[in-house]
């Protein structure tokens, strides 16, 4: 039994032995449910093996909701901790495990799957392309991502949640001080799901450059394209670093190295410095495709072409770079002196300056324009105030000086929350509601969608703009708890509440979901919105092939030139249309990812050749196979289309 | 499909295309990678704690022998290319296991090197240097290895299915990724071997 000690929790506590018994009688009711209504054979066809890029994109959404659900638990326990001076709710263990998770949870497995999910649906169709250029390794990539999500979210279950922040700085991270398993399980699921997205990376950008429709210049691309592509350039560049970051952790904690020790010339800063030299750029992959989204929808819904179209390109591809030249704004405090901290301090305010210039793009387009308040459009406008607010205190927080006041407080908690949350936060639900009807041909209701954005919308204020007061005033940012004499009290409380509007608005978006899918009208136009890129030229539900025939676009604003100038869209006549074959190997392999990082988790050798075997099998087995594809038929497509028409 | 003929085998169908721009693109990432390592490296090369230095352990013969091989590799695996683009296939088959024997005999110089390395008591667990002087290196060599049994595969197909534009797209590929380590050996040879012996 001694080998099974090593499994057990270090801390635990009933909530986590509750959590067991939940995820174990969860997994057996979708097994025996898979069972009973004889699934497996579904499921394994349609989506395990899948390659289709709409298929895929829709696996990430759903990841990316349970992600967001597992996420927000968190915060919740955080703030009802914090709600009252002395809490005992959390122990501070417990507490270190929940912010750690949190982080990590929103960032790597909530925020990046949704970004993916949509440029994964949208991008190859806004760029009339049949498909992503390897959509095999498409799959792939989403796997990985999958089982390095599931590999972190076991951690607190079986052997121990990582608990050194989402930041991991060493030595805090090392053996020393973080004895358990949690930070292994931090640096390989990390390593599995960072290897999925550098592969998406190459698969976009290949893509985007490659794969357009003829007509289709670069500086006619619509904007969120443009964005995918500068976001995903970061993603290349970016994310090797962490591979290395990671490694070297790993391996100071598994193999008994000095990279990041404080003895034998190890040095802890490395890694704050190749953190950040990946953790800066990360918040740009974020926020880029989101301001993508944003340029679509208020577009859209203010019945305008985007004002200032090449400064928004421009400067989206400043950002990218800049967002390389920052990084050392995470760690003003920890004395690299004035010279570096002033540079650092200047490319950090540089970085206003390409945001602004969006900014104001926003509004000259909605100057004048016809405004329908759709709730896609309610989110885009209210995003604009609220991140601005972010923006500026960021300002402050980039002045080195001024930062010794402001670093590590909850002023800082509530700076990053004012710019992620309307920045990604709400670009995820305003392109979830606005591209729904083209993933699943039907409208979200928008009286329960209006509902739900002014109960996230006022709740986001309420919850984080105390903190901006109770950071000025001291209090630090990851305390589990502080007494009455702080005066902290009240204002956390208010926090709280905050959360629960919070909860009460996501859980009205999960309600919209299922109330939408029950009662929604299936009869809808392909363009419900009267919206103005390619997308929306094909039909609803997007048939397999995406485009009949492959389009000719002639302006950024394709479709709406289309419908307003009746330039001819889709030229020519029907003809066969090559596609990709379906395979389980991806998903396969990334089994093996799993059982591989879980057995390197532990330090369990054999298991770990093993399943190293298994993944260098996969990959010869692909190198071997012969895969040419299959040819959809002009009487296929002759038939498909007469019936999408028809319907 | 659609041949563009005026082009090499290698790039005539729109997949070769793809691969190619894709494969170039992880060169991308690859450089990104040896260069936190290189970065790492020169951040940590004066840091050795109880352990030897550079200077102290660096031996010149076999790090030469190791350029020499590694440089003529890519050298023959460009031959290799050559004969494959005027599709002689046993001369390109040649060519190409010349350069794998030629990386597995770099491979044994740079196991016989760590292993050295460690016998003098400059091991993985001896100080910040050694452990980023045997990463960086380490991840060349893996990379090399990984190399030879990607090289291996693509023979086999060749022997197997002949020069088509999928075998020879593989080819292709493959010498950019020899190439590219061939370049990455070339910053350690001057950045750590030389730089350190000095």
């Amino acid at each position: 039994m001694d080998y099974f000690d090593r499994f057990a929790i270090p801390h635990p506590s009933p909530a986590i032995y509750a959590s067991m018994v939940a995820i174990g009688l969860t997994g057996i009711a979708i097994i025996a449910g898979l069972t009973y209504f004889k699934k497996w054979g579904y499921l394994w066809r349609e989506w395990l093996t899948t390659v289709d890029h709409k298929r895929i994109g829709i696996m990430y959404l759903i990841s990316a909701l349970l992600m967001l659900f597992r996420g927000g638990v968190d915060a919740i326990m955080m703030r009802a901790q914090t709600a009252v001076p002395d809490n005992k709710l959390l122990d501070a263990q417990h507490y270190n495990e929940v912010f750690t998770t949190h982080g990590i949870v929103m960032i790597i497995f909530m925020a990046m799957p949704f970004i993916y999910a949509l440029m994964n649906f949208v991008v190859p169709l806004q760029i009339g392309a049949r498909d992503v250029a390897f959509p095999r390794l498409n799959a792939l990539s989403f796997w990985l991502f999958f089982m390095g999500a599931m590999l972190f979210n076991i951690s607190f279950v079986i052997g121990g949640s990582p608990d050194a922040g989402w930041t991991s700085y060493f030595p805090l991270a090392g053996n020393d001080f973080s004895k358990s398993v949690g930070t292994n399980y931090y640096m390989l699921a990390l390593q599995i799901a960072g290897l999925g997205t550098l592969l998406s990376g190459i698969n976009f950008i290949t893509t985007i450059l490659k794969m357009r429709a003829p007509g289709i210049t670069l500086m006619k691309m619509p904007i969120f394209t443009w964005s995918a592509l500068t976001a995903n350039a970061i993603v290349v560049f970016a994310f090797p670093v962490l591979t290395v970051a990671l490694l070297m952790g790993t391996m100071d904690r598994l193999f008994g190295t000095y990279f990041f020790t404080t003895s034998n010339g190890g040095m802890d800063m490395l890694w704050a410095n190749l953190f950040w030299v990946w953790g800066h750029p990360e918040v740009y992959i974020l926020v880029l495709p989101a301001f993508g989204v944003y340029s679509e929808i208020i577009s859209t819904f203010a019945r305008r072409n985007l004002y200032g179209y090449k400064s928004m390109v421009a400067s989206m591809v400043i950002i990218s770079f800049l967002s390389f030249l920052v990084w050392t704004h995470h760690f003003f405090t920890m004395g690299q002196g004035a010279l570096t901290n002033s540079i650092f301090s200047i490319t950090t305010m540089a970085i206003a300056i390409p945001t602004g210039i969006k900014i104001f793009n926003w509004l000259f387009t909605l100057w004048r324009g016809k405004i329908v308040f759709t709730v896609p459009m309610l989110y885009s406008v209210g995003f604009i105030p609220i991140f601005t607010i972010g923006g500026v205190t960021g300002v402050m927080l980039g002045m080195s000086a001024a930062d010794y006041q402001y670093h590590n407080t909850m002023f800082l908690v509530a700076h990053f929350h004012y710019t992620i949350i309307p920045g990604v936060v709400f670009a995820m639900i305003a392109g979830l509601t606005y591209w729904w009807p083209k993933m699943f041909g039907f409208m979200l209701n928008e009286r329960i969608g209006k509902w739900a954005f002014w109960f996230i919308a006022i709740s986001f204020n309420v919850t984080f703009f105390p903190m901006f007061f109770t950071g000025l005033n001291g209090q630090a940012r990851r305390m589990y708890t502080y007494s009455e004499s702080t005066g902290f009290g009240p204002l956390n409380l208010l926090s709280f509440i905050g959360a629960l509007g919070l909860a009460v608005g996501f859980a009205l978006l999960v309600y919209n979901i299922y109330y939408s899918t029950r009662y929604a009208s299936r009869n809808i136009s392909s363009d419900p919105w009267d919206a103005r890129t390619l997308e929306w030229a094909t039909h609803n539900p997007v048939p397999a092939y995406n485009f009949a025939i492959t389009p000719q676009a002639e302006s950024i604003e394709a479709f709406w030139d289309s419908k307003m100038k009746g330039h001819k869209l889709f030229p020519g006549e029907y003809k066969k249309i090559h596609m990709p074959n379906n395979s389980g190997v991806p998903f396969i392999m990334s089994c093996f990812f799993f059982a591989w990082g879980f057995s390197f988790v532990f330090g369990m050798w054999i298991p770990l050749i093993i399943t190293t075997i298994g993944i260098l099998a996969c990959m010869v087995h692909r190198s071997f196979t012969q895969d040419h594809g299959h040819y959809i038929s002009v009487k296929e497509i002759e038939k498909k289309e007469k019936e999408l028409r028809g319907a | 499909m659609k041949l563009e003929n005026s082009l090499p085998l290698e790039y005539k169908t729109h997949q070769n295309q793809l691969n190619i721009l894709g494969f170039w693109i992880f060169l991308g990432a690859e450089i990104m990678l040896f260069g936190t390592l290189f970065a790492s490296y020169f951040t940590l090369v004066d840091r050795t704690g109880t352990g030897p230095t550079g200077v102290e352990i660096f031996e010149i013969t076999p790090v030469l022998i190791e350029t020499f091989v590694l440089l003529t590799s890519s050298f023959v695996i460009g031959l290799g290319i050559h004969a494959m683009r005027l599709g002689k296939k046993t001369a390109m088959m040649t060519f190409f296991a010349v350069t794998l024997l030629l990386g597995l005999v770099f491979l044994g110089f740079e196991i016989f090197e760590f292993v050295h390395y460690v016998h003098i008591g400059a091991g993985l667990q001896t100080s910040a240097f050694t452990a980023i002087l045997l990463t960086t290196l380490g991840t060349h060599g893996a990379h090399v290895t990984f190399g030879l049994f990607w090289g291996l595969c693509i023979l086999m197909q060749i022997k197997k299915r002949g020069l088509t534009t999928e075998t020879a797209n593989k080819a292709f590929i493959f010498s950019l990724y020899w190439h590219f380590l061939d370049v990455v050996w070339i910053f350690i040879f001057s950045f750590v071997y030389l730089k350190g012996m000095m």
